[in-house]
């Protein structure tokens, strides 16, 4: 790696977002608006006595997908825009290295997913009452993390499209399965055996029990530190795996 | 020619997808001067530069570019390549764009300005690429390799629907560079083109039909004008393969 031309791709990377104005408010400002719409959808919704109300799990929940979502797609485009523009075979021809140009990535847009979260925890946290056992500092960090795992998940998918179409289709593929059978919907000890298997190896799984840990207990549990360990993991091999994904030669 | 050559080809085949595209190139190109690419489209032209720049996964033979395979590492900051459509950013302006291609081979600020200047585009240093016309946004695109300040610029198409006075502008800037000790290899479908070139390579069918200078070229078919000349060479290889 080399920080110089680490740092301009993040750089420009950044600078292409911001000419974009209304995807950067978007990725601003929708996922706030999404916990608004969470909190008046279960206001009328009873809380179990003794637990965690429905508002409150699913939101500690989705302040964590949300980044992922939102990365994965923003990720994914923008790496298919850079192989059909040719800038990407362009940038191969240069003394950049693979690394270089995914670390880039990463770095650009975990910074706009922390600003994206930061915004979301002031709204929940702040305005919709929404509380935790443990610090909002951990929200943000895991919030972060699920983003760096979006957009590592998105470069290496963007590897098997070949059009911004194809592009957008590998979020039901890849997206959705994980919501599915992270926890959310159905608590993953109440899956069917050969569900929670494929559960254990959706790094999703991990991110949603560590916002559950969060949640629940005061301190930072060893359950937790597993579990981000587990997302990181999963990042660097799908960056890896990425890297592998980009030729410099090509037939 | 004085010394080794830039770029040494040996041999060269290439496949792509089922046909074999450039069926065994030996070309040597010197060093400082401009040397020409022509022929039809589809020619084989740009696979021939892909092979230089070392993206093209070759069948056989070698690519030698000052005095290394093509395509290592110590080569890519001294060889630049303009692909045909240009690659820039469109999102941002034609500074930020040479900028980023300065900060990836290590070229300081000045360079970014020099370079923009180069290709004519001062006036519209602040305005973003998107906003340009086809033949600003090739210089755009050209900007972004000269800025590296390469040895070898491999150049596909520069001149494709730029107005005469720029053309002509363009080839003068290459003259310098060439003067300063820069190899280009410029491809070109147009043959008025040639006369620019210290040397010409005719390609046609994935062959190279000659390596001459314009001069040599006109001496050996006996006509005024190049375009003719090539005619003239095309016809000549027919009736040889033919026997």
């Amino acid at each position: 790696m080399n920080v110089t031309i680490f740092a301009a791709t993040a750089g420009r990377i950044l600078a292409q977002l911001r000419t974009d104005h209304r995807t950067v408010a978007m990725i601003l400002v929708v996922p706030s608006l999404l916990m608004v719409l969470l909190y008046f959808l279960y206001q009328n919704v009873p809380a179990p006595p003794g637990q965690l109300s429905l508002f409150e799990r699913v939101a500690i929940t989705m302040l964590g997908i949300l980044p992922f979502v939102v990365m994965f797609l923003v990720t994914s485009i923008a790496m298919q825009r850079e192989r059909t523009s040719g800038t990407l075979e362009r940038l191969l021809t240069t003394p950049m290295g693979k690394l270089d140009l995914l670390g880039g990535y990463a770095a650009a847009f975990s910074t706009a997913a922390a600003a994206q979260a930061a915004l979301a925890c002031v709204v929940s946290f702040g305005f919709l009452g929404l509380t935790t056992e443990g610090s909002v500092t951990w929200v943000l960090l895991i919030a972060v993390l699920n983003a760096i795992l979006g957009v590592a998940l998105g470069l290496l998918c963007s590897a098997f499209a070949r059009t911004e179409f194809q592009a957008v289709q590998f979020m039901p593929v890849v997206v959705v399965p994980q919501l599915f059978l992270c926890g959310l919907l159905v608590p993953r000890d109440q899956l069917p055996t050969w569900l929670e298997w494929i559960s254990n190896v959706l790094p999703l799984s991990y991110a949603v029990e560590a916002l559950q840990q969060v949640a629940t207990h005061p301190g930072a549990t060893g359950l937790m530190w597993r579990d981000l360990a587990v997302v990181a993991a999963f990042a660097l091999l799908a960056l890896s795996l990425g890297a592998a994904t980009l030729r410099r030669r090509t037939p | 020619m004085t010394g080794s050559p830039a770029i040494d080809i040996r041999d060269l085949h290439v496949r792509r997808g089922k046909n074999e595209v450039l069926h065994g190139i030996d070309v040597q190109v010197p060093s400082g001067s401009i040397t020409g690419l022509l022929g039809p489209s589809g020619c084989g032209k740009t696979t021939l530069m892909r092979c230089v720049v070392g993206t093209q996964i070759v069948e056989s033979g070698t690519v030698t570019v000052l005095g290394s395979p093509a395509g290592s590492v110590s080569l890519r900051s001294r060889v630049g390549y303009v692909t045909q459509s240009p690659s820039v950013y469109s999102d941002l302006t034609v500074k930020k764009n040479v900028a980023y291609f300065a900060a990836l081979y290590g070229q300081p600020s000045n360079a970014v300005t020099e370079a923009v200047d180069a290709v004519g585009l001062t006036r519209f240093a602040t305005q973003k690429a998107a906003d340009l016309s086809g033949g600003q946004l090739g210089r755009v695109s050209l900007a972004c390799a000269l800025v590296a300040r390469p040895e070898i610029l491999v150049l596909d198409e520069p001149t494709v629907g730029l107005d005469p006075l720029l053309r002509v502008e363009l080839w003068e800037r290459f003259d310098a560079l060439a003067d300063a000790g820069t190899t280009l290899l410029v491809s070109s479908h147009v043959m008025d083109e040639a006369e620019h070139c210290a040397s010409l390579l005719l390609m046609r069918d994935g062959y190279v039909l000659a390596q001459v200078s314009p001069g040599e070229l006109r001496e050996q078919t006996g006509e005024a004008s190049l375009e003719d000349a090539f005619l003239n060479l095309i016809r000549a290889s027919h009736v040889g393969s033919e026997n």
